[in-house]
């Protein structure tokens, strides 16, 4: 069953940035754009385990700190390799000042 | 001439990547991939905390495996050296007498591990970190109790020092200069590194030659400058690397600190460039000043750059230099090159230290950090202000408030 699991406090992240939440032992990347909508994908890059929260925003595009790999954030799609591999993307939601990402 | 082909020699990062855009931006003609090692393209050297720490037995990290070559359509010819060229029938000669008729070649050579070079010294059993195979004998040496003498503070030195640590070696790191990582970072960095190791539990031997050096049974006896003499049971020198210039010199092409290549990275004979490690080119960012760089970003950047000069672009090679480099809980990372700089502004913030490199017209040359991981958060905006010559006031890159993204937008 897929839940809504409280990530952070929507003003824990900057705009146009990026931070890292764990949960039961997975790893997530949670975004903020600069128009301040929230997106959720895997936090390490498919191509070598590096978390992606340590990496740029730029615009939708995250980029991995180590390898330059790029990724659409908001969709998940690998935009540069080495990355070439898609993100898995989650649904999130803004409530109260907080953001909840629905994880299975 | 298509029947011919591309040719690279050197199948590391830089060849398999070059290998990968010639077929990327579309050539149908033969590639041929010339390796020394049976090993496919893999990383070197190999640094990974996998490579020198996991329990099981790693492997190297591929660029390219077999299957991958295969789909490229690659000929690989693995365990094979090149030994001579002949560049007026356009010819790569390989020691087992076969000859590779090229259309354009690629020079990938990379870097040799540079040797303590003493007279009467004995260094036998001594190791370095290049190959994979270096790495599985640097990994049997790391266990608990050993005493390890590293010769060499810079980066390979350190990070070798880190993963023998953990291990629970007892580590000695012995450098000529003053100061660890003099030609890569500036004090204020490699003080709070060098801090870090000595937290650790690494002693450090800085500012003292090495004399001499002797066996004594499984010992390893190394005699300094000041009379001391130090023993370890293993001896691990990381004193940088050389590139491989002999295959180019001796087809008479013009060497100067590396393959001399021109800004799109072709040698003085038009139809063979050099690119990764063994090449050094004049760079644009900093008023054509030639330069080779040993690192993984440059290795990967200028394959690709080459394929694409090999193929008739006439682009110039501009990316900034960018390196980095983790030990223990720390990330290092040093985007731009700092030669010309005359001043520099410190930025400290959330346990990060940025120091970042201008010249007398405030331009900004170089950023240099330590810190957490999201350090690189940081110098990526820094490799962007570098790469567009941004003037910028030092108070501002100096103060924490002020986003350095912002600074993106004057």
């Amino acid at each position: 069953m897929a839940d809504w699991v409280a990530a952070c406090a929507a003003d824990d992240i900057e705009e146009e940035d990026v931070i890292r939440f764990d949960h039961e032992g997975r790893s997530f990347a949670i975004y903020r754009s600069e128009d301040s909508d929230y997106y959720a994908t895997d936090g390490f890059c498919t191509h070598e385990r590096v978390h992606l929260a340590d990496g740029l925003v730029m615009g939708a595009v995250i980029e991995c700190p180590k390898h330059n790999g790029r990724f659409d954030y908001t969709s998940g799609k690998a935009k540069k390799t080495p990355a070439c591999v898609d993100l898995r993307t989650y649904p999130v939601k803004v409530e109260a000042g907080t953001v909840y990402i629905q994880v299975d | 001439m298509n029947a011919f082909g591309m040719v690279i020699v050197g199948a590391g990062e830089t060849g398999a990547r070059a290998a990968e855009q010639l077929r990327e931006q579309g050539w149908t003609g033969k590639i041929t991939l010339v390796g020394k090692e049976k090993e496919a393209p893999y990383e070197r050297p190999p640094l990974s905390k996998a490579a020198l720490l996991a329990e099981e037995t790693p492997t190297p990290v591929y660029v390219a495996r077999e299957e991958r070559l295969g789909e490229l359509n690659v000929d690989w010819i693995a365990g094979s050296v090149a030994v001579r060229i002949d560049r007026s029938a356009h010819a790569v000669h390989l020691e087992d007498g076969r000859a590779v008729p090229y259309e354009r070649l690629l020079l990938a050579t990379g870097a040799s591990p540079r040797r303590l070079a003493m007279e009467g010294a004995d260094l036998s059993g001594a190791l370095c970190l290049r190959t994979f195979a270096d790495a599985l004998a640097i990994r049997e040496r790391l266990v608990p109790g050993n005493r390890v003498l590293i010769v060499g503070a810079g980066f390979i030195g350190l990070e070798v020092a880190a993963s023998a640590r953990e291990r629970g070696c007892e580590v000695t790191v012995l450098e000529v200069g003053p100061r660890i990582l003099m030609r890569v970072l500036p004090p204020e960095i490699a003080a709070i590194v060098e801090e870090r190791h000595r937290r650790a539990g690494i002693a450090f031997k800085l500012g003292t030659g090495i004399v001499g050096a002797a066996r004594e049974g499984a010992w390893h006896a190394i005699k300094l400058a000041d009379g001391e003499v130090l023993r370890g049971d293993t001896l691990i020198v990381g004193i940088g690397a050389a590139p491989e210039t002999a295959l180019a010199a001796e087809s008479g092409l013009a060497i100067d600190n590396g393959i001399a290549a021109d800004e799109r990275l072709a040698t003085s004979d038009p139809d063979i460039f050099a690119a990764g490690d063994c090449c050094s080119f004049p760079h644009r960012l900093y008023g054509g000043r030639r330069f080779r760089l040993e690192a993984w970003r440059n290795a990967v950047d200028q394959g690709i750059h080459a394929a694409k000069s090999m193929l008739g672009e006439t682009a110039p090679y501009e990316a900034v230099p960018w390196f980095w480099s983790d030990q223990y809980d720390l990330t290092l990372q040093v985007a731009g090159l700092s030669h010309d700089a005359t001043s520099t502004a410190t930025r400290q913030s959330a346990g990060n230290t940025i120091v970042f490199h201008q010249d007398g017209a405030g331009r900004l040359l170089a950023a240099s950090g330590v810190g957490a991981p999201s350090l690189a958060k940081d110098i990526r905006v820094s490799e962007m202000l570098i790469a567009r010559q941004a003037v910028l006031d030092p108070a501002k890159l100096a103060d924490p408030d002020v986003k350095l993204k912002s600074l993106l937008a004057d």
